[in-house]
């Protein structure tokens, strides 16, 4: 005799089977948290935000050293923070004296901003890092926590990096600045109003270059007197580059 | 932000409460310490924020800080292909493709340009997670590992995420990589665990030149409103509708 | 597999060294051989099963010698297809999460509920009504053990009266017109998991999930003429010509669909010519050349259509087009898996910065080795054999197919 759900029936036993393991295992396996605020297990937020923290944060800092951290908030560097420096340091404040944060002294971290890279803003301070004092650490003129100078600086060059290079394969590579230039005394810490003065006669010139000058004798010389009288020398040749003549 | 100097250093308030307060009582407040804190932690409510960063290119000095603070805090894998944020260098010639590269993500700064390369224009440009609110990244995920939190920030679960790595297939930004270790999906949290405790994140903890903006949208004080105010913004790949929460000022039109 | 290798090689010969820029995360690839293994697997289950379909719901009798083994074979590949998934996974073991939290706004989350529904309600039920009649009798033939697998299997529903049977019929039809769609399903969605991603330009295409259910359409078919003759051959009998002139002819039209779609989708490309067309352009000439232009188009697409067409449509003997057909079909299989490879990998060597292009190392050893996916690509060919030892598909008392005269 046929029986149209003779096959079906076996069928939908082992299918209700399968749907009710799927329903009760899903009630067991599902996470408890899972869907509280969204599709997704609300103790995960915890966990992540319970992570560790590194870097504890430049106002912990001046919980003991106000003294440096009021130093740098007067300085240029107000807005770098301890650890940009200093490393994370989170373990040295829970662990004041166990841990004790880097003290970076060379000069490749300063480098790392102030190294010249031409995609770096104009106006950013940056220096040539092999030709700006060579082999010098940084802290040895900059103190990191108020980097800018308070002092003049005591090489020309510091400032005058154009002229000082010019000059440093010219013939006058010698020759100290002051040998033609008086240097009043607050030039170095006031340049824009107190400048150094420059040359205005030929004698300046003609001290070593003039025909009766006491000088070396593989100096070249003139007649100061009658070269090209209508002129000053500096007109044709550049004091700092002599050898061009215009 | 960094002018709210504190009332009273460490130094002083010790020096004042070993004066002025009786020992007894100091054992019993530290005593209730942890009770405080646990308090303090239960008042946050993630309904109340709204995070978001902003890039300020053009303060951006490409020294990549920010790059070394992440994988310090987060404890990212060292190597060279694991990034929860680094920092591109564009330089732009007169004529022809820009440059674009990356090397160790910045960490170790920059390489000298190729002797003769003309430069147009150019600058440096951090990336991170962008924190979609349209996140492609949730969206494909198959079992709800990485979600929007109620604060806007898009996590991962490290213990429930399978590894398929389809949200690392999804993200445009290239923001995600499976993590080595764990065998999950990773990438930027803004330092999830720092700011829900009022910390900045690290990166931007650490940019020295302010080249990275964290706060909130909805906040009228907060640092981000205002260069949201007086910035031009864009964000990265607009026409994806991704609405990202990281938003830049000065971008290039060479930026992607 | 040749295939395998070759495509392998492909990559080998290419450059080596990533070019341009690439988002620091992106040097590693994600996705690699078990996930080209995966959708290969997958359009020759629903291939083969849209052959099978072809047979019963569209009565294309010529087709009857290759029915039950296209669903068995269907069957066989089914079962392998999600261990590449599983085995590629960071946490394998949590995989269950697919099914207890589906995420249903993720193309990847359907995965389980399609999968679960075309392996038993399409393909364990289908097969189950059109054998039950079989099973009945070797459960009442056979002696040992096998006796008491075939009376399981029966679960009891042991009526093989004639109206019993017709409606064994009847369901089996609805389920095979049922089963149509949700092979289209199963491959398309597949497909849309590719197409559905809008970060990559190379993946994002209304067109992909209908160009991935010709080409498994492709692929299952030239799958069967394979299996169909090298299984005649072992069996020591004689191929039905006519059965394989009609497989010869519908993977020729498969094929012209199939090549005309990944057209329009390369012209549409093409023309609209977008941000990335450039780089995508770099890849195909420099890191897809010899998968996509040699190994899909040339090699695994022209060559076998040409094929295809001389030994059909030409006057040659028999002897002839068999080794014709034989020769197209396996081509076909290298332009399948080349097309996969170009889908999965193509999609991956480019930056999402449209900068610049990484490379693809394929591993011989681990998990995801070359060995480890010839291992998973021969794996249905063992499970089919065993399924054809416990559910014979052929009705040898059948006259048309009589004994090759030694």
């Amino acid at each position: 005799m046929f029986r149209p759900l003779h096959q079906l029936v076996p069928l939908t036993i082992i299918f209700a089977i399968a749907v009710t393991a799927f329903v009760v295992g899903r009630m067991y396996l599902v996470p408890e948290t899972f869907g509280e605020y969204g599709h997704y297990r609300a103790d995960a937020v915890g966990e992540v935000a319970s992570q560790e923290i590194a870097y504890a944060g430049y106002q912990v800092c001046y919980d003991c050293h106000d003294d440096i951290y009021d130093e740098k908030m007067e300085s240029n560097h107000s807005g770098v923070s301890c650890e940009v420096c200093h490393g994370p340091a989170a373990a040295h404040t829970e662990a004041p004296d166990e841990v004790t944060p880097d003290i970076p002294h060379g000069r490749s971290d300063c480098v790392l901003c102030h190294g010249y890279n031409p995609s770096r803003p104009s106006g950013f301070p940056q220096i040539l890092p092999e030709l700006h004092n060579t082999g010098k650490p940084c802290m040895v003129c900059h103190n990191p926590h108020a980097p800018v100078l308070d002092h003049a600086p005591t090489e020309c060059s510091a400032c005058h990096r154009k002229i000082s290079s010019q000059k440093m394969v010219s013939h006058h590579a010698l020759l100290e600045c002051s040998q033609c230039h008086t240097v009043a005394e607050g030039h170095r810490t006031n340049p824009a109003s107190v400048r150094a003065d420059k040359p205005e006669s030929k004698d300046v010139c003609g001290s070593c270059h003039d025909k009766g000058a006491e000088s070396s004798r593989g100096i070249p010389r003139v007649d100061v007197e009658t070269h090209n009288a209508r002129y000053l020398c500096w007109d044709c040749h550049y004091p700092h580059q002599p050898e061009v003549v215009r | 932000m960094k002018n709210n100097k504190p009332q009273m250093n460490r130094r002083e308030f010790i020096d004042t409460v070993s004066r002025k307060v009786p020992t007894w009582l100091a054992f019993v407040s530290a005593f209730g310490a942890g009770e405080l804190i646990l308090a303090k932690d239960s008042d946050y409510n993630p309904e109340d924020h709204d995070y978001a960063m902003g890039i300020e290119i053009h303060n951006c000095i490409g020294c990549g800080r920010c790059a070394d603070a992440c994988k310090n805090e987060n404890k990212v894998p060292r190597e060279h292909s694991y990034f929860r944020t680094w920092v591109e260098r564009y330089v732009i010639p007169p004529e022809g493709e820009a440059i674009v590269d990356s090397p160790n993500g910045g960490i170790d700064g920059f390489p000298k340009l190729k002797e003769g390369t003309e430069i147009l224009r150019s600058f440096f440009v951090p990336k991170l997670c962008n924190h979609c609110a349209e996140a492609p990244c949730v969206q494909v995920c198959p079992v709800g590992a990485t979600f929007t939190s109620r604060d806007g920030v898009v996590l991962v679960d490290e213990s429930y995420c399978v590894g398929c790595r389809y949200c690392i297939q999804a993200c445009p930004y290239g923001a995600r990589y499976l993590h080595p270790e764990t065998h999950t999906a990773d990438k930027c949290t803004f330092c999830y665990h720092r700011i829900t405790k009022g910390l900045l994140p690290a990166c931007v903890e650490v940019c020295p030149t302010g080249a990275r903006i964290f706060g909130e949208k909805g906040r009228r004080s907060s640092p981000l409103r205002r260069f949201l105010r007086f910035n031009d913004i864009t964000v990265l790949k607009p026409g994806l509708n991704t609405q990202p929460k990281v938003y830049y000022a000065g971008a290039d039109m060479e930026v992607r | 597999m040749t295939h395998t290798l070759l495509a392998a090689l492909t990559s080998l010969a290419n450059p080596m060294a990533p070019s341009g820029y690439i988002y620091p995360n992106e040097f590693e690839l994600h996705w690699s051989l078990l996930i080209i293994v995966y959708p290969y697997l997958t359009g020759l289950v629903a291939g083969a099963f849209i052959l099978a379909s072809l047979e019963r719901v569209f009565n294309v009798k010529a087709l009857q010698p290759v029915y039950r083994l296209s669903l068995l074979t269907a069957l066989a590949f089914m079962i392998i297809a999600p261990l590449p998934l599983l085995a590629h996974l960071g946490h394998p073991e949590r995989c269950l999460e697919m099914f207890l939290t589906p995420h249903v706004a993720s193309a990847m989350a359907m995965f389980g509920f399609v999968y679960a529904w075309y392996l038993s309600v399409v393909l364990l039920l289908e097969i189950w009504f059109d054998y039950r009649k079989d099973i009945v009798n070797w459960g009442n033939e056979k002696k040992g053990f096998m006796k008491y697998v075939y009376k399981a299997l029966t679960l009891g529903a042991t009526d093989i009266s004639k109206k019993s049977l017709a409606f064994d019929e009847k369901i089996g039809r609805a389920i095979t017109i049922i089963g149509i769609p949700s092979a289209f399903l199963l491959h398309g969605y597949v497909g849309f998991i590719f197409g559905s991603i809008k970060a990559n330009p190379w993946w994002s295409s209304v067109l992909i999930p209908i160009v991935f259910i010709f080409s498994a359409i492709v692929s299952g078919i030239a799958l069967m003429l394979i299996i169909y003759m090298v299984t005649s051959m072992f069996r020591w009998k004689h191929i039905d010509m006519k059965c394989l002139n009609k497989l010869a002819e519908l993977l020729l039209y498969a094929m012209i669909i199939d090549f005309g779609l990944e057209f329009l989708d390369f012209i549409h490309r093409l023309y609209e010519s977008e941000e990335s067309i450039h780089i995508l352009a770099e890849m195909i000439s420099s890191r897809l050349f010899i998968s996509l232009i040699i190994s899909q188009i040339l090699l695994g697409s022209l060559v076998p259509m040409v094929a295809l067409v001389v030994a059909r449509f030409g006057k040659f003997p028999s002897e002839m087009k068999r080794i014709l057909y034989f020769i197209a079909a396996l081509l076909v299989q290298v332009g399948i898996f080349s097309t996969r490879w170009n889908v999965v990998i193509g999609g991956q060597l480019f930056s999402k910065s449209l900068r610049g292009l990484t490379v693809y190392k394929v591993d011989l050893f681990g998990l995801e080795g070359v060995f480890m996916s010839i291992l998973l690509l021969l794996a249905p060919l063992g499970v089919l054999y065993v399924l054809t030892k416990v559910l014979p598909p052929w009705d040898d008392t059948d006259p048309g197919a009589a004994q090759i005269q030694k």
